[in-house]
């Protein structure tokens, strides 16, 4: 084998174009294209304009909390671009006259990049983003517990997502779908990169996220400011408790058997092969031991979310703070005892499937739960439809909807008629949509301030909000209809005319979904040019219920000046009832922050390249590229000069200037929230009265 | 945890969340982190057992089957070899912990090196006379399971080594610091996790094995 292992011209993205020119190979060119001038683009204005330092010094480098959340969250952006462009492309496919413009590999190569990438590249980094931004606010923290693994988590995540985008230009993805099953996946019927790409770059950003949940669990368990005992937590950080405790468990079993998938493919293993004593229906056990409470890992995050934005804008105190609790450790709990209703017609025993059937019926009841804690929220509050309130108002409509079919879904006797139906790609899609991204669309746009001193654009921001809620179920609902009429899902193409009309609504569907997140590209810039109208730099912009609201806007790098004694669920709410606009000092005192070092970033690009040698076969540069990594974490082992210091006159100056903004900035009342005069500090009642 | 640190004489027992993110106890913080990760490491043996628990059940296919292939000569002594290191690894950290000097404790975490060594020896003997008699991962999903499955148990066992080596150089060149004595702290639970799995693996693996 050479040097450049399986590698060879025909993986360069436009060569197929040139062998056999056709509509399928121009699109799968043109992408390519696009990923290697994009490239070029950003390669070129960071230089013209200078920014290489600064990206190196204050971005890459970082240990900030903050700017990793940010990072993952610029990192989601991207992919959720290429995600729905992709979801576009599909549809198109689909309404053409049979038998579309993409070839049938083509058209299984999108579906599979389409699941991995909204999975692994756009929903974790957002949510694992959101949460470090949040979470560590929240609780009066001033970092994660370990900065630097930190640092690893999100580079290899970014690791994780450069190989899939590198598939566009170099080699092609797989088409076995998001979930890769052999024996379909295995080194007789998928003998090309794909599937290696499927494994290495899950591989990376799967290590990331388990050690992203070791971080997230320490810090909530060790972190909290004194007072706070887990039962004032706000809920965003309970939510964030038991997605990081599914994280630690549930990643394990993804990286097992795409490690025993990777171990047939190139050692002739038998785990999932069809002879030889091979199990493959093992593989869909172990990959949905992970994917399952994987599910939860998306969605609980997103609950916590609501449960804040909803209470700000109702002006009330969360609905039973208790039962949320316990219902968000009850979904966590369940979440381990229902993943055999992903593969009910696998062939165990009637028994075994009602069990589980039960258990996933079960989910529905703690879940309920919470949909009735947040109306009770509502109930009788003066509600203010912000963007973020509006993305949970619509979640709430949307996500009873997706439940209630996969409580039809849950019952072993529909599945076997539903299952691999497009009624099933309608069902989870109306789960993820409204539960994780409109999630965290709202997050994004409640929470943006602590991290820019700004808001978003309010118009555009509502503009893409309906945008996205009619795009969905213009585009979802009419598959839960020809599902039911008995369409397949990951079909090429239909050739059944009943089925045109409802896939032609759904294209309208996907393209109001491109428009929804055009509003968001659109909304992003307009803030930008606007930030000077949106500054609220007082902090509390919309008269906010949790401690992350009492810092100033953008939140200094050290977060705290003081670390708050807490009392009860609410300081901050009790705080401003008592007059207070600035959490009163307790003492200050010299405090130490990570220092910044690009080791994180190297470690992982390093990882990043061995793979690339895994996917292609280039052994040799695996192998190096595994020792260079471990060489570099001995490095840092012997680097006993971590962390900076920031002396508690330091502090005390920050907090001065802090109080003198606040005392400075004038009050808005709330019928000016949205209006420029906002900055940061909104009257109470009883002044508006 | 705060026990634990303590005796280390790293930082003096507080209550946690004292006010600055660095006022509490570190060390104790950094041991309960490698226990998470501990935990999420036995997630892997364990699904690699449950699926070795199938595979000797269903995938003989035409290789030989637990009983024709295991006798319990060698892993017994590969068994005492480990569970020796592993009281070893106990006195060295137990003496770290009431204060003995840096080179006894390299003395007693060499000793426990030579028998995870031992360990790891007599495992890639035996790897290697099955593998010359033709029984190779590759011949069915019994072999296939049983050398993945005692292979990462061993690549655990060689990194734990490495990860000893590198400690004794550095406890050498950075001092008998309680940034090492933590790291060292890490490896025992490491080791100990390892012992744990050995067991659990040798009852299923050897002993049923050769009972089946």
């Amino acid at each position: 084998m050479s040097i450049l292992g399986s590698l060879n011209w025909d993986d360069i993205f436009i060569v197929p174009w040139f062998k056999e020119p056709s509509t399928s190979t121009a699109i799968a060119a043109g992408a390519g294209g696009i990923v290697v001038l994009g490239a070029l683009a950003v390669l070129v204005l960071l230089t013209v304009k200078g920014w290489w330092k600064p990206l190196y010094k204050e971005w890459i480098t970082s240990l900030d909390h903050k700017k990793i959340g940010v990072i993952y969250i610029v990192l989601a952006a991207i992919m959720l671009i290429r995600g729905v462009l992709e979801a576009v492309v599909m549809r198109a496919q689909q309404v053409a006259p049979a038998p579309g413009f993409l070839s049938v590999e083509h058209h299984a190569e999108l579906f599979s990049t389409h699941g991995t990438i909204m999975i692994f590249f756009v929903a974790m980094p957002l949510l694992i983003g959101l949460i470090n931004v949040v979470m560590p606010l929240q609780i009066g923290a001033r970092d994660m517990e370990f900065p630097f693994m930190n640092a690893i988590s999100l580079w290899l995540s970014v690791g994780g997502a450069a190989l899939v985008m590198a598939s566009l230009v170099i080699g092609k993805f797989e088409t076995g779908g998001w979930t890769a099953y052999p024996p379909y996946t295995g080194a007789q019927l998928s003998p090309n990169e794909g599937v290696d790409y499927w494994i290495w770059s899950l591989m990376l950003t799967g290590i990331g996220t388990t050690l992203s949940g070791i971080n997230f669990a320490v810090t909530i368990y060790k972190q909290r400011a004194p007072g706070m005992t887990l039962m004032k937590m706000p809920i965003f950080a309970w939510t964030t408790l038991c997605t990081a405790i599914l994280m630690i468990f549930a990643m394990m079993p993804l990286a097992v058997c795409s490690l025993m998938l990777a171990l047939d493919r190139h050692a002739g293993f038998h785990f999932f092969t069809a002879d030889a004593g091979g199990n493959m229906m093992n593989f869909a056990n172990l990959f949905w031991l992970f994917g399952h409470p994987e599910v939860y890992i998306l969605i609980l995050p997103a609950f916590g979310v609501f449960s804040h934005v909803i209470p700000t804008f109702s002006g009330k105190k969360l609905y039973g703070y208790t039962s949320l609790v316990w219902a968000t450790i009850a979904i966590a709990v369940l979440s381990f005892t229902v993943w055999v209703h992903h593969f009910f017609t696998m062939g165990q025993t009637a028994h075994l499937n009602a069990i589980f059937g039960i258990a996933t019926i079960t989910i529905g009841v703690p879940t309920g739960v919470k949909v009735y804690n947040w109306m009770l929220t509502m109930w009788r509050g003066k509600l203010r439809f912000s963007t973020a309130m509006l993305f949970s108002a619509g979640f709430m409509f949307t996500f009873v909807i997706g439940g209630i079919t996969g409580v039809m879904l849950a019952n072993p006797v529909i599945s076997f008629a539903a299952h691999n139906s497009l009624f099933l790609v309608a069902h989870f899609h109306n789960m993820l949509i409204p539960g994780l991204l409109f999630g965290m669309f709202a997050g994004i746009n409640y929470w943006f301030p602590l991290c820019f001193g700004f808001r978003l654009d309010e118009k555009w921001g509502v503009r893409s909000f309906w945008c996205w809620m009619i795009g969905f179920y213009l585009t979802f609902m009419p598959l839960y209809a020809i599902g039911l009429m008995g369409a397949p899902r990951r079909m090429a193409f239909f050739t059944d005319p009943a089925y045109m009309p409802w896939l032609i609504i759904s294209m309208i569907g996907a393209l109001t979904v491109l428009a929804g997140l055009t509003c968001q590209v659109i909304q992003m810039y307009v803030s930008v040019k606007n930030r000077e109208d949106l500054m609220v730099p007082a902090g509390d912009p919309w008269d906010g219920r949790g401690l992350e609201w009492s810092l100033g806007c953008p939140v200094p790098e050290h977060d705290f000046t003081t670390i708050p004694h807490i009392t009860s669920r609410e300081p901050w709410v009790d705080a401003k009832a008592s007059g207070l606009r600035v959490m009163e000092p307790t003492e200050f005192v010299d405090i130490e922050l990570p220092k910044n070092t690009g080791m994180g970033f190297w470690v992982a690009m390093v990882a990043t390249v061995g793979a690339f040698g895994m996917i292609f076969q280039m052994w040799w540069l695996a192998a190096l590229c595994w020792v260079g990594m471990w060489v570099l974490v001995l490095v840092r082992s012997y680097n006993t000069d971590w962390e900076h210091h920031i002396s508690a006159q330091e502090l005390r100056a920050d907090y001065e200037r802090h109080k003198h903004v606040v005392e400075t900035t004038p009050k808005v009342s709330l019928d000016d929230e949205f209006t420029s005069k906002n900055r940061g500090l909104i009257m109470d009642m009883e002044e508006a009265v | 945890m705060s026990a634990t640190a303590t005796n280390l004489g790293a930082a003096a027992p507080s209550d946690h969340g004292a006010g600055s993110s660095h006022g509490h106890d570190k060390t104790g913080t950094v041991i309960f982190g490698f226990w998470i990760f501990l935990m999420s490491d036995l997630i892997a043996f364990s699904l690699f057992l449950a699926t070795y628990a199938d595979a000797e059940w269903h995938g003989i296919a035409n290789g030989p089957s637990p009983h024709e292939l295991f006798s319990l000569g060698l892993p017994t002594i590969e068994t005492m070899s480990l569970l020796i290191s592993t009281f070893t690894f106990g006195i060295c950290t137990l003496g770290m912990k009431y204060g003995a000097s840096m080179e006894r404790t390299i003395k007693w975490l060499v000793i426990t090196l030579i028998f995870g060594a031992i360990f790891l020896g007599i495992e890639l003997y035996e790897f290697h006379e099955f593998w010359s008699e033709g029984n190779t991962p590759q011949v069915s999903g019994f072999l296939t399971a049983y050398y993945s499955l005692v292979g990462l148990h061993g690549l655990h066992v060689t990194s734990g080594i490495i990860w000893g080596i590198l400690l004794i150089v550095q406890m050498k060149t950075m001092g008998y610091s309680d940034l090492v004595k933590s790291r060292l702290m890490r490896l025992g639970l490491f080791w100990h996790m390892l012992d744990i799995v050995w067991i659990a693996l040798f009852t299923k693996i050897y002993l049923m094995g050769v009972l089946s």
